[in-house]
């Protein structure tokens, strides 16, 4: 029997260290892929401080133009024209959420009766649409980024476990049922030898009991023949 | 597998909240609650941390939006904000130019990268 759960605990050992290879492997795919957006970031972000820098410069030119106009923006907001949706990614199993920018209805501000400045303001809104493309662009990466950050950690904490804890364990249960294995065939070993020995005694014994006992009977070492025995001895009532 | 459509919103002085509003981003919901808040000399850091807060609760914004010196104020907040959505984006400012170093996101990432390096 304790052969048997040998067989099944190097089995176990060798599900657990391919698990362990495995989840490395995991872990590797999407540490790189986690350096790839971050450098992404930093690059789109850099971008986006000049982006952003344009934008505000075309606005205060657009103030210039047609006068302070923020009032009039802020308080004539009624729906969204650009909104996000979330979509799904996927690097190693991990699944990403990325955004995704789409238009919804027409331009609100259309009549914004802005008669001065108008060119300037179409150029600030391109601008600004610009921007928020960006934008969008760089909150997916982010989002990836903190998905990415989470997923790498549990990852490494479960090869870790597998690791420092079970692989450990079945180590120890294998070589203690080896242990076994190895003290129950040596007793075994023993036993026989010993039967052997017992036996061995025993055969030299009886032989010579039989050897001394045919000497007492005399040089007679014949069997008696029951035909040819005149008396038969009473075996009853002697 | 697309979601239904999430709103940017927007934590900025005067002259970053009107240029996003013509970008199109503006909208008030059923409760004529907006998705942006303008920023000004005499807006208290409760209010902002308030907002900040209520933005994150509403379920149909998707990213927010927010100066960075502004982001500075409620720093801790955002600090706090784990999920990755809403994706919180700090962007500069006319009179404050983006700083890489002060990015709540940056800053996670560079103790990562430095444990993992």
């Amino acid at each position: 029997k304790h052969s048997e759960d040998s067989t099944i605990m190097k089995a176990r050992l060798k599900g657990a260290q391919t698990g362990r290879n495995l989840l490395k492997k995991k872990a590797d795919a999407l540490s790189m892929r986690f350096r790839q957006i971050l450098r992404k970031i930093i690059e789109t972000k850099t971008k986006m401080g000049e982006v952003m820098r344009e934008a505000a410069f075309s606005l205060a030119e657009a103030k210039f133009a047609a006068g302070d106009f923020s009032t009039t923006i802020i308080q004539n907001v009624n729906k969204a024209q650009v909104k996000v949706r979330a979509k799904k990614d996927n690097v190693a199993g991990v699944t990403l959420p990325v955004f995704e920018h789409y238009q919804e209805g027409g331009d609100s501000y259309e009549l914004t009766g802005l008669a001065r400045g108008g060119e300037q303001l179409s150029r600030l809104k391109r601008n600004y649409a610009r921007a928020v493309e960006l934008l969008v662009e760089l909150a997916s990466l982010q989002t990836s980024f903190v998905t990415l950050d989470e997923a790498i950690k549990i990852t490494n904490r479960r090869v870790n476990a597998i690791e420092h804890v079970i692989i450990p364990r079945i180590d120890r249960t294998l070589t203690y049922i080896i242990t076994e294995l190895d003290e129950r065939e040596r007793e075994e070993f023993y036993r026989l030898k010993k039967i052997q020995e017992k036996k061995k005694q025993l055969r030299a014994r009886t032989e010579l009991e039989i050897a001394e006992r045919l000497a007492k009977l005399g040089p007679i070492a014949e069997p008696v023949n029951m035909l040819t025995e005149e008396a038969d001895e009473d075996l009853l009532f002697e | 597998m697309a979601g239904r459509g999430k709103l940017i919103a927007v934590i900025g002085d005067e002259d970053t909240c009107t240029g996003f509003l013509l970008g199109g981003i503006g909208e008030l919901n059923k409760n004529r609650k907006p998705n942006f808040l303008v920023v000004e000399k005499d807006t208290s850091i409760t209010e902002i941390e308030e907002t900040f807060k209520s933005f994150l609760a509403r379920n149909d914004i998707g990213i927010i939006l927010i100066n960075q010196f502004i982001a500075e104020m409620i720093r801790h907040a955002i600090d706090a904000h784990m999920q990755s959505i809403p994706a919180v984006l700090e962007i500069p400012s006319k009179e404050h130019p983006y700083d890489a170093s002060k990015d709540s996101i940056l800053r996670r990432a560079k103790d990562e990268f430095e444990s993992v390096v």
